[in-house]
């Protein structure tokens, strides 16, 4: 990436590692998950048994995708009570990190659109289909009608994150046509087209970060420098801006919005050092007082002039 | 939710909200009518994939599984798999081929008990009351039971020996002499577990576990069996047959063995009559 913003300069203090610290984290996550799932199959260690669809962990910790469940519920189906503790489980896990958190930690699809979004900007590929970033949850809606409708989960024939998880595990088969023309979506059709605007997975797992604790914030944001570095590499670039350039209208530097996914690649790719990982009520360092929530409108004013920026 | 600005903006950027809207339902609309007549294809499951022990009805199992392959993982003889895309049946569900490997009918059935979802139904606590498919002696021609030769594996391998197939002797019209034991199975104890597929020593099976759907015929609903009918209402149900009696003339007869009508002669001894007509047919 060329940038010509005249504090470039800074980002040569910083090492690599340090510039990649999260995503190697990340991938970290997403690797070591994925291996704890093959360490059964390869090496015969069963520590844990099972796909993303529903897992048991040391034979005791049971885990239940509940968007699946939700949609084996609308079939008419009846569950064990194992897999409504299953998905409970995930769901207070996500509802405390913030749900997208699956997306770029646990998702194995995630490393084909990050390869697909790298590709593009290698390659500086513009091409780019508008696609409404609220598609996902039209989609969202329609896996619930399909399994409500036809009694069956018409989605898990598709779903290329139980079809990649799964066909790593138990055998790919030709799920790999669908992977394969989901990278060739990001890369050629739509910017983030499939994570950030088509998945479903992704959209119900947004719904449980109505009120998650665990959020990125861009506490130094006084300091930046408009480089667009976070813009450029962030899969959901439209959950920065409130939090970066909100100062003015006194909105907090906690990004808030439900589909930002905590990858850290802003922290990452920030020569200013803008962003970190905090909590929710986290604050600027330039304010000092009043807590902010997501648009109490009361402390709006306070917010405002604590506020210096803007 | 859209701005709450009164702006004479406000009206078309309500047009073109509402446009936008409509674009995507019927695009997402698509992809779901898509999807759903794929998922009409996909649902079939073909004869040579029988479920795991428990699986309830096919179409609930479809929404009912939800493909985690804890079954699969828990099946102590690694004979369950997952469906794969590009196979014949719906991706992620599990399946067993008989042929291949067979199910080994463990007595606490770890394959249902490890299902979260009950698609392998938790009822099943014992497993010879398991119906993953039927065992049909598909092909009479080629088991060589039928040539009178005594082959007897499916029966002997069989885990309710005796009772899910047994030998029936019936008579060996080619040598004249011997016996044929010929196997047969009983559906009411047949759990489809495959071990006769397995075991047949032919080339193709001939006997197969065929799911149940193809394996059973079904007797209309209205189709009563008069004796046991009879049987359970201790008698018969309808007016007894009148024994019938023919209206002639009086110093007529009829009779059936060809003559016909007969006017005003005695009776001739029953027996006799034929060997009569005989004789006078050779007389010249």
């Amino acid at each position: 990436m060329t940038r010509t913003n005249p504090t470039a300069t800074i980002g040569a203090r910083r090492s690599w590692l340090q510039r990649h610290r999260w995503l190697l984290w990340r991938r970290l996550s997403q690797l070591g998950i994925l291996a704890l799932f093959l360490l059964g199959p390869l090496a015969g260690v069963w520590l844990v048994k099972g796909n993303l669809s529903s897992s048991l962990t040391l034979d005791w910790l049971p885990l239940t995708d509940p968007h699946l469940l939700a949609q084996v519920l609308l079939t008419g189906q009846v569950p064990e009570m194992t897999a409504f503790i299953g998905a409970l489980i995930v769901i207070l896990f996500y509802l405390l990190v913030g749900g997208r958190v699956f997306c770029s930690w646990v998702c194995p699809v995630n490393l084909i659109t990050d390869l697909a979004a790298w590709v593009r900007r290698r390659l500086n590929l513009k091409a780019n289909v508008q696609l409404s970033r609220s598609t996902r949850y039209w989609v969202l809606g329609l896996t619930l009608v399909l399994a409500a409708g036809t009694g069956t989960l018409v989605w898990e024939l598709f779903n290329p994150v139980s079809l990649l998880h799964r066909g790593l595990i138990f055998g790919m088969g030709l799920a790999w046509t669908i992977l394969l023309g989901v990278f060739l979506f990001d890369l050629l059709v739509a910017k983030h087209g499939w994570c950030g605007r088509l998945c479903p997975v992704g959209a119900f797992y947004s719904l449980l970060a109505f009120k998650s604790l665990l959020r990125v914030s861009a506490a130094r944001r006084e300091a930046c420098d408009d480089c667009m570095d976070c813009f450029e590499v962030c899969p959901e670039p439209q959950v920065i801006r409130p939090a970066l350039k909100g100062a003015g209208k006194g909105l907090s530097p906690v990004i808030l919005d439900i589909n930002c996914t905590n990858c850290g690649r802003c922290i990452d790719v920030c020569d200013r050092e803008v962003f970190e990982f905090g909590g929710r009520f986290s604050r600027a360092t330039s304010d000092n007082k009043g807590r902010i929530g997501a648009g109490s409108g009361g402390s709006r004013a306070a917010e405002a002039r604590a506020a210096r920026v803007g | 939710m859209r701005s709450q600005d009164t702006s004479p903006g406000r009206k078309s950027n309500r047009r073109q909200f509402l446009g936008d809207l409509l674009k995507t339902a019927c695009g997402v609309g698509l992809f779901g009518l898509g999807l759903g007549l794929y998922s009409q294809r996909a649902s079939s499951v073909p004869a040579w994939a029988i479920r795991p022990p428990g699986a309830i009805d096919e179409q609930d199992f479809l929404g009912a599984c939800i493909r985690c392959g804890l079954c699969v993982r828990d099946c102590p003889f690694d004979m369950l798999f997952l469906a794969e895309v590009g196979q014949d049946l719906p991706t992620g569900t599990p399946y067993f081929i008989a042929r291949d490997k067979a199910c080994e009918m463990c007595e606490d059935i770890p394959c249902v008990v490890a299902c979260p979802t009950n698609a392998l139904s938790h009822d099943l606590k014992d497993i010879n009351k398991a119906r993953m498919g039927l065992a049909v002696l598909a092909d009479h021609e080629s088991c060589i039971a039928f040539q009178g030769l005594r082959c007897e594996v499916c029966y002997q391998i069989c885990p309710i020996k005796d009772e899910a197939i047994t030998l029936e002797r019936q008579h060996n019209e080619r040598s004249g002499k011997h016996a044929l034991f010929i196997p047969v199975v009983h559906s009411e104890r047949c759990t489809g577990c495959g071990k006769c597929e397995e075991a047949c020593i032919l080339e193709q099976a001939a006997i197969k576990v065929l799911p149940m759907r193809l394996a059973k015929g079904e007797l209309g609903r209205h189709y009563r069996l008069g004796w046991e009918e009879k049987a359970r209402a201790g008698g018969s149900l309808v007016t007894p047959d009148i024994e019938h009696r023919y209206n002639l003339p009086e110093g007529m007869r009829y009779e059936l063995q060809g003559r016909g009508l007969i006017q005003g002669e005695e009776a001739p001894a029953p027996l006799s009559a034929p060997l009569e007509t005989l004789k006078r047919g050779v007389e010249p």
